[in-house]
């Protein structure tokens, strides 16, 4: 099932939580909204399955315009973070749930509800405990119950909010792998949210980045990364250092001083040079685009985490060295960018601190 | 005013007291756990001293009395045919009236905990009014308007006041926080995520509020049905104004006990007060076995 | 192009039918308007059908005046009492562990589940004159029942549970270190429970003794057993209420059982103000 959402807008009070989103998402594919907390990732996910009534905009179900239909009639499978499995109801009875409560005229009979459950139970590892309650499970299999009864419908679509949110990393692991291998066997078009982009790169075949209610950037995991379309992104996405610049004639002054970058493709003016750590080598004189003092060094598992002062104002560009670099605090030394990006200055910069937070929680 | 707290308490006390004793501890060869805490040596024997004289000796006294009397005697007392109607008077009324209040009680908590309307922080305090009116006050206010010149007796097609129906209305009346109280608690808590969970599913919202929140709160609601009945039981002020007490017919339980003492017969008396005494003491059995079992089977965790 | 908006309008999935919720918002207040609402009305309606002067006449009978100072005098005893009580039960089962703690804390809350006519006949079997104690008590002229001995004692067992019952969930739930903190600091257990403990209770304890104190005061069925209705002798006005209505004096019975009624409001009005302002300080029971 294909979906596109045009224009899509949803106020809480004056809180724009989606401003006009458009998206489409490709039948079978498994797209990953990220954002930090705020951004309406979760509120686009539940726009989607009925359970928000957006402002504006269209939801197209292939054709089929959803926002007319109730969320009992989008035939969607939504998995919640904290699970919501009923805890009054076996196993069994959660994942027959879903074909039970169906008009007579469309109810399956119980033979094969029982077949479908089983065959569920066995999709998602969990054959011999149709029996218990979900209090008895642990968190892990209480996700995986959830999936099951969310497969159940046999959905148009597959919903996931924040799946792992609620588990451990070791846990988490484990269920991304698995999630991803059910994905492959069953071809259904799954969206998920997540505010973790480890965990959006290893199991997305694209990422939407969300912040504050606008789409960044939708790509592959490899064109999110390598390419980020604008600062949000950059600064979200991995770790990057921003030097303040000014663009004069074509060319990027760092406190005054030229950066040696070439010809530079940027309005003049005020601008922010981003560069993450890795593409930051040591490099002589002839070919250096700025050179600045050590500040300190700390290893960093296989890497050299450096600290450099530029510019006249020291500012300070991280890299990631090799171990074996020769260097040691208070040496001058020249540094080289294999990949970077130039992004004019923004009237409201990217609250960096508070992007950093998010993915960090 | 009173039993406020029964009710809350049900709900909210006994986890604590059932967390403090899942508590890992290292008494299990010593009576106390040693503390740098001054104080459980006078505390703890006050709190004895002061239980034994105010409540558990006289309270065995009751005991001691129907022992002395012998099963026979206490038997035939307590089967005597007056006895036997006002026993059924007061648990057949009793047990309606919880059964009413467990039904009006559920519509009443949802409203308050689900829905906005004028005057809710109002009528929510004012749930608490029949443990904050004293009975003897709630049973005349109960008989003046049901009595046949009253508010409502007067246009009421049948009598209502000195009749059992009359009984009924004030056990309503006095059971009505209970199941409230009771419910109101478990209602907030409730995930809203199941009722989402269960729409996405294809369930209609009839659907989902009979086979996913009603489920959840059926311990809620038997926990409020037995605090409400054994109150209800128990009850004397509101009842006996309305009640016209009428042997065989609208005589109730407690009021025969105090027939019976003030005729010096203490016999009779401990025999319709040891029956119940035994169904109340039931009562707090089957709550607490009421919560012990949907704490097992349903789990704290989501 | 509609894509604008959205082709039609639906309410919240999870919620009922603009019906449905009128229907069962009705029904509650209808309800609570039925059987709380109208007997509180019916109560100062009567004490004022015969206009305001009738109304404060009736304080003027001897009867009723002794009777409002009898139940005062017997809540200034009940209630300190079982102040102290649920300190020291609160503090006993809050702050140790010790074994056959929760058979403990049900004994505290029995009071509860016994009928009140049932505590009252307890001192009766006692104190009465054909109880246990009755021919000794008799042979030196000592009376409990039908005097004001039993009356207190009565109050204190149908009250017995108000104050430990707020206390106890509040203080095990703050558990200890605060007290070991004091302690460690050079603090006496003395200093420690009223400048540490006390301060961090004060709310559920002035909630418990509230409670405490409006069925102290309106106590009925525990009361009547032992009272023997001597009137200006042994009648609280609950009682003094009962006999006024059964003389057929309406208006006298309601005027009375205003003051009662009036105290019950006061009482659930500060109820509920602790209850919004200090719910978090109070217990767990009382947040919704």
């Amino acid at each position: 099932m294909e979906l596109k959402i045009r224009n899509l807008r949803k106020e809480y009070g004056a809180f724009p939580a989606l401003n006009g989103v458009s998206l489409d998402i490709r039948s079978g594919e498994l797209i990953a909204l990220l954002g930090p907390s705020g951004s309406g990732k979760t509120t686009l996910l539940r726009a989607i399955a009925g359970l928000e009534v957006p402002d504006g905009g269209q939801i197209l179900f292939g054709d089929v315009d959803a926002l007319g239909r109730r969320v009992q009639d989008r035939n969607v499978g939504f998995v919640f973070q904290h699970y919501a499995l009923f805890r009054h109801m076996k196993v069994f009875d959660n994942i027959a749930f879903g074909l039970r409560v169906r008009g007579r005229d469309r109810r399956p009979p119980e033979a094969h509800i029982r077949k479908r459950v089983l065959e569920l139970l066995d999709l998602v590892q969990l054959n011999g405990l149709e029996g218990r309650y979900p209090a008895q499970l642990s968190g892990g299999q209480r996700q995986r119950v959830a999936l099951a009864r969310a497969l159940a419908i046999e959905p148009k679509v597959l919903l996931l909010d924040e799946p792992f949110g609620a588990l451990d990393a070791q846990v988490r692991k484990e269920l991304r792998r698995w999630l991803r291998q059910i994905h492959d066997e069953t071809g259904h078009t799954t969206v998920f949210v997540t505010h973790d982009q480890e965990e959006a790169m290893e199991l997305a075949d694209r990422v939407a980045v969300l912040h504050k209610g606008d789409l960044q950037q939708v790509g592959s995991p490899d064109e999110i990364y390598d390419e980020p379309a604008n600062p949000f992104v950059y600064a979200f996405i991995g770790d990057s250092t921003a030097l303040p610049v000014t663009i004069e004639r074509g060319r990027a002054m760092l406190d005054g001083a030229p950066l040696v970058l070439g010809p530079v493709d940027a309005p003049e003016g005020a601008a922010r040079v981003h560069v993450r750590p890795q593409d930051v080598r040591l490099a002589d004189e002839s070919e250096s685009v700025v050179s600045g003092r050590v500040m300190t060094l700390r290893r960093s598992g296989q890497y050299r985490r450096v600290d450099i002062a530029v510019g006249e104002r020291h500012t300070r560009v991280e890299a990631l060295l090799p171990p074996e670099a020769e260097i040691a605090v208070g040496d001058q030394v020249g540094l080289a960018f294999r990949r970077f990006a130039i992004f004019p200055e923004e009237k409201e910069p990217p609250k960096l601190g508070l992007a950093r937070e998010a993915k960090a929680a | 005013m009173t039993d406020a707290t029964t009710a809350a308490a049900a709900g909210a006390r006994r986890p604590t007291t059932a967390a403090s004793q899942d508590r890992p501890s290292r008494m299990s060869s010593s009576f106390r756990t040693p503390s740098a805490i001054p104080g459980f040596g006078l505390t703890y024997g006050f709190v004895w001293f002061y239980l034994c004289l105010i409540i558990l000796i006289p309270l065995a006294a009751v005991v001691l009395w129907a022992g002395s009397l012998g099963p026979a005697r206490l038997f035939a007392l307590a089967t005597e045919p007056r006895t036997l109607a006002a026993l059924r008077v007061s648990f057949g009324l009793s047990f309606a009236a919880a059964a009413l209040n467990a039904v009006f009680g559920l519509i009443v908590a949802w409203a308050l905990t689900r829905y906005s309307f004028p005057g809710k922080r109002l009528l929510d305090a004012a749930v608490d009014l029949p443990f904050a009116l004293p009975t003897a006050v709630a049973g005349i206010a109960l008989s003046a308007i049901y009595a046949p010149n009253g508010l409502i007796g007067s246009i009421a097609p049948f009598k209502i006041a000195f009749t059992p129906l009359g009984i009924f209305v004030a056990l309503v009346f006095i059971g009505l926080p209970f199941v409230v109280r009771t419910v109101q608690p478990v209602l907030a808590d409730l995930d809203r995520e199941l009722e989402e969970a269960s729409a996405t599913l294809g369930a209609r919202r009839p659907t989902t509020l009979l086979r996913v929140v009603l489920p959840t709160l059926i311990p809620a609601l038997l926990t409020g049905f037995a605090l409400a009945f054994a109150r209800a039981v128990g009850e004397y002020g509101s009842v006996i104004f309305i009640a016209g007490n009428i042997p065989y017919v609208s005589e109730i339980a407690p009021l025969l006990i105090i027939m019976r003492l003030e005729e010096f017969d203490y016999g009779a008396a401990t025999a319709i007060a040891t029956i119940m005494l035994a169904i109340s003491f039931l009562m707090l059995l089957a709550i607490n076995l009421i919560e012990a079992w949907s704490r097992r089977r349903l789990g704290h965790a989501r | 192009m509609p894509a604008d908006a959205p082709a039609m309008r639906l309410d919240s999935p999870t919620a009922e039918s603009p019906a449905a919720r009128f229907a069962i918002t009705v029904i509650a207040i209808a309800f609570l308007g039925f059987f709380l609402i109208l007997p509180l009305y019916a109560v100062f309606a009567e004490a004022l059908r015969n206009g305001i002067a009738a109304y404060f006449e009736s304080f003027e009978d001897p009867d009723t005046i002794a009777a409002i100072q009898l139940t005062l005098l017997v809540a200034v005893i009940a209630v300190p009492l079982n102040i102290v009580f649920g300190l020291a039960a609160s503090w006993a089962i809050a702050k140790f562990e010790f074994k056959g703690k929760s058979f403990l804390i049900t004994l505290i809350d029995l009071p509860f589940s016994v009928s009140p006519v049932v505590s009252g006949m307890c001192y009766v079997l006692l104190f009465g004159a054909n109880g246990y104690l009755g021919p000794w008590l008799v042979k030196h002229d000592i009376q409990i029942i039908f005097a004001v001995p039993g009356l207190v004692l009565a109050t204190i067992f149908v009250t017995f549970p108000f104050v430990a019952r707020e206390l106890i969930p509040l203080m095990q739930e703050q558990g200890t270190s605060e007290e070991e903190a004091a302690l460690s600091l050079g603090a006496g257990g003395w200093r420690t429970f009223w400048s540490v403990t006390l301060p961090n209770v004060r709310w559920a304890l002035l909630y418990g003794v509230l409670l405490c104190n409006a069925r102290a005061m309106g106590e009925f069925g525990a009361v009547s057993v032992v009272s023997g209705h001597l009137r200006g002798l042994t009648n609280t006005i609950p009682l003094q209420v009962e006999i006024l209505y059964n003389d057929y004096n309406f208006v006298a019975a309601f005027a009375a059982a205003s003051v009662l009624a009036g105290l019950g409001l006061v009482t659930l009005a500060i109820k509920s103000g602790l209850e919004w302002r200090y719910g978090d300080q109070i217990s767990a029971a009382h947040r919704h």
